[in-house]
């Protein structure tokens, strides 16, 4: 394995670590959209160019943006309930 | 302590697993037959000079058809879930007459390198996605990759155009539609194959030429359906998603 590869290896647990850690599920959906590039480039580097292209179409393009969509949704409900109560 | 007792485990999950890489076989090598059998023959009987687009797609399709499923299967889930709050809140809205924000208070207009960026995005995505549709049985890609990438030509236009444009160019029936007919052609290909008296997705379809757009005959009809599939379910996904905004935003427009 090259020092290459090792270096990408330490990058995905440091960028694990760091969507571990951030709190704001906003935040968050771009830390893991950064994680799933990370990771792609682990597999690309480890020769699966096929799986790398879709990791990089899952984990840092449909899976953030479902997330952010499902914030969106939630936030619009939240702000509904608060007029109700009022 | 608790902190001290977390330093003790990792240190220890640390140590096992630098034990435990020490012990795995090199880089690339490979025990069983089966992937050097497939490198060996798919290029020559299949012209498919991506074995992985091989595997999916012909060798093992079944378990292709089965990921495109779990697709369909969620989206149709997700729009049924909220298809039932937005009904109830039509309902109420009918009813009441009124917005559920503040008059007077607008959304912040789009800046204008949204718009230039999303506009330039456009074009790309639109080309790359096709590319990596139709290229799946030649070099990695194909399907899945392609259509997501696709998908996200009408989020471009969403972000940076009005929403009567986005509504103009990815209209909910045509893309349900487009969904469920990408996702019925796969199984009517290997059902083609079937009346044709061979097995389930069989390929049925010319093979062509090796290296060539339209080669690999069912690979390449196949990556073209699920392209389509999952292109189209994820804009679907999106609007369910966003057909509130959507809707207000039309609103907004017309006047």
């Amino acid at each position: 394995m090259g020092a290459f590869q090792i270096g990408v290896f330490l990058l995905v647990a440091v960028s694990a670590f760091g969507v571990v850690r951030t709190r704001d599920p906003l935040a968050q959906s771009v830390a893991v959209s950064f994680y799933g590039l990370v990771l792609a480039l682990l597999f690309f580097l480890h020769q699966a160019p096929d799986v790398a292209l879709s990791q990089i179409v899952v984990g840092a393009v449909a899976l953030p943006l479902m997330i952010l969509l499902a914030l969106s949704r939630i936030h619009s409900q939240d702000a509904e309930r608060k007029e109700d109560r009022k | 302590m608790r902190t001290a007792l977390l330093a003790i485990g990792c240190a220890g999950l640390l140590a096992l697993f630098l034990w435990g890489m020490t012990g795995l076989p090199p880089f690339g090598s490979y025990p069983g037959p089966y992937g050097d059998l497939l490198n060996s023959f798919a290029a020559s009987e299949r012209k498919a000079t991506d074995v992985v687009s091989a595997v999916n797609f012909d060798y093992r399709a079944f378990d292709t058809l089965g990921e495109e499923f779990i697709l369909f299967v969620s989206v149709a889930g997700a729009a049924l879930l909220l298809r039932k709050i937005d009904e109830e809140k039509k309902d109420s809205k009918e009813d009441s007459e009124s917005e559920d924000r503040e008059p007077g208070r607008a959304p912040p207009p789009t800046s204008d390198a949204t718009r230039a960026f999303g506009v330039a995005l456009v074009g790309l995505t639109v080309v790359f996605g096709l590319y990596m549709i139709s290229h799946g049985q030649t070099t990695p890609g194909g399907g899945f990759q392609g259509g997501v990438i696709l998908a996200t030509a009408p989020l471009s236009v969403y972000l940076s155009a009005d929403a009567r444009t986005f509504q103009r160019i990815a209209p909910r029936g045509l893309v349900e539609g487009a969904e469920s007919l990408a996702a019925a052609a796969y199984v009517l290909f290997g059902l083609a194959a079937v009346v044709l008296g061979g097995e389930f997705l069989r390929n049925v379809t010319p093979l062509g030429e090796e290296e060539k757009m339209g080669s690999s005959g069912n690979i390449f009809w196949l990556n073209l359906a699920v392209g389509i599939e999952v292109a189209s379910g994820f804009v679907l996904l999106r609007s369910v998603f966003i057909e509130e905004t959507l809707q207000r935003r039309l609103r907004e427009e017309s006047k």
